[in-house]
């Protein structure tokens, strides 16, 4: 029985709420034994080298502990600017939506996956 | 300048006579293009021009074109300049327009100082410096006029060529035609990803048989915009890849890591509609 994980990142990530989440989400991912992670970005509108890397960490991290990722809702503008930055994240899944993103999830995992939700404390 | 030129008064003695000569030379010259201006219109940017030409007569420096009493003549010349530009007038034909008041203030000093050589060589230097410099000012004017038309344009340029088309339901084509430049790529990748969130598309066809020529710097345009295109979710197939291209490519080491590529727009379409679930069947036709 697999459980997927749903990351919302709504507002401007600094240094330590960045470091918090890759905390929070890893020890989740053990704990509820998730097999897919679908972290939503589709209200970021500025992202940095910072954020850009950041992103490819957790999805490193999450496919290290053996959870699907997809990262889904990009904004065009946040596209653009990531591969100018050179941070094209090759090896991330990706989606557009949410909805095409579990999707995703369920074509690679099995169909008996539960939502549990997860915000990052502002 | 060390002496008082008489050249305000002479012109303003003689403005009719210097007038009318100057019509008939603009009409006689081989640059005079009735075609693309009337005659009617000829003698009222010629009467306009000669009074803005006596009003920077009036001011301290007579050689000095840049100063506030040859404004209105500045002006006016740099609005010519812009109109015959537009017209289709070359850079020589413009500047000549002005070029040409030189004939008929000669011959008037000629006339009227015959027994004053170093009075006459003074006026006709004087007339020279003038006209001369108009004539160069006229010039650039013209000059920059057709580089914002040219500007224009390739900004027009910019816009009409980089379409993108709804080919199947969640399938997109990018057909490019011509080089792909650092300014065009931008356009590109704003089109693209704009209309994947529009049409909600996982599949983009670049198709790139428009394209002359690719070398490493196309090549790593054309895999910017691919990157792009994935963060959003939408994976791209390159297709119309030229057996010239082909051969261009591997020479230079350039190869599309990753990226699937297929020589024509057709192959892409099948492996698009494989991608997405689509099957096509032949039934008899009518």
């Amino acid at each position: 029985m697999g459980r997927f994980l749903l990351v919302t990142i709504q507002v401007d990530m600094h240094d330590q709420l960045a470091l918090a989440l890759q905390e929070d989400l890893t020890s989740r991912i053990v704990k509820d034994g998730a097999r897919g992670v679908l972290i939503d970005i589709s209200s970021l509108e500025i992202v940095d080298s910072f954020i850009g890397r950041m992103l490819g960490t957790i999805a490193s991290m999450s496919r290290m502990l053996d959870a699907e990722t997809v990262l889904v809702g990009m904004q065009p503008a946040v596209a653009i600017t990531m591969v100018e930055l050179g941070l094209a994240l090759p090896g991330v899944r990706t989606a557009l939506d949410v909805d095409k993103g579990m999707e995703m999830l369920r074509s690679r995992i099995g169909p008996d996956g539960e939502m549990t939700g997860h915000d990052p404390d502002p | 300048m060390s002496t008082k030129s008489i050249l305000p008064e002479l012109v303003r003695r003689f403005e009719a006579e210097i007038l009318n000569d100057w019509m008939r030379e603009q009409r006689a010259a081989i640059t005079l293009r009735a075609d693309l201006l009337t005659d009617a219109e000829l003698a009222r940017q010629s009467a306009e021009f000669f009074a803005a030409f006596q009003a920077g007569l009036q001011g301290q420096d007579l050689g000095e074109i840049t100063g506030p009493a040859w404004g209105t003549a500045r002006d006016l010349l740099k609005e010519i300049a812009r109109l015959r530009s537009r017209q289709g007038f070359s850079l020589s034909e413009t500047a000549t327009f002005v070029f040409s008041l030189k004939q008929p203030l000669f011959a008037l000093c000629q006339r009227e100082l015959e027994r004053e050589a170093v009075l006459l060589v003074g006026e006709l230097w004087t007339i020279s410096v003038i006209i001369d410099k108009l004539g160069l000012f006229t010039a650039e004017s013209a000059l920059a006029a057709r580089e914002e038309i040219i500007g224009r344009q390739q900004a027009e340029l910019l816009e009409l060529s980089t379409p993108v088309v709804k080919l199947w339901d969640k399938v997109l084509a990018l057909p490019l035609i011509g080089t792909l430049d650092s300014n065009r790529t931008q356009v590109v990748m704003e089109s693209l990803l704009q209309a994947i969130v529009d049409t909600g598309s996982s599949v983009a066809i670049i198709d790139i048989t428009g394209v002359p020529t690719v070398d490493t710097l196309v090549a790593q345009h054309l895999m910017k915009t691919v990157s792009a295109a994935r963060l959003m979710g939408a994976d791209c197939i390159i297709s119309g890849i030229r057996p010239a291209i082909a051969q261009s490519m591997v020479h230079l080491g350039v190869s599309f890591t990753e990226i699937v590529t297929k020589a024509t727009l057709a192959d892409a379409l099948r492996h698009a509609f494989a991608r997405t679930g689509v099957s096509v069947s032949r039934q008899a036709a009518g």
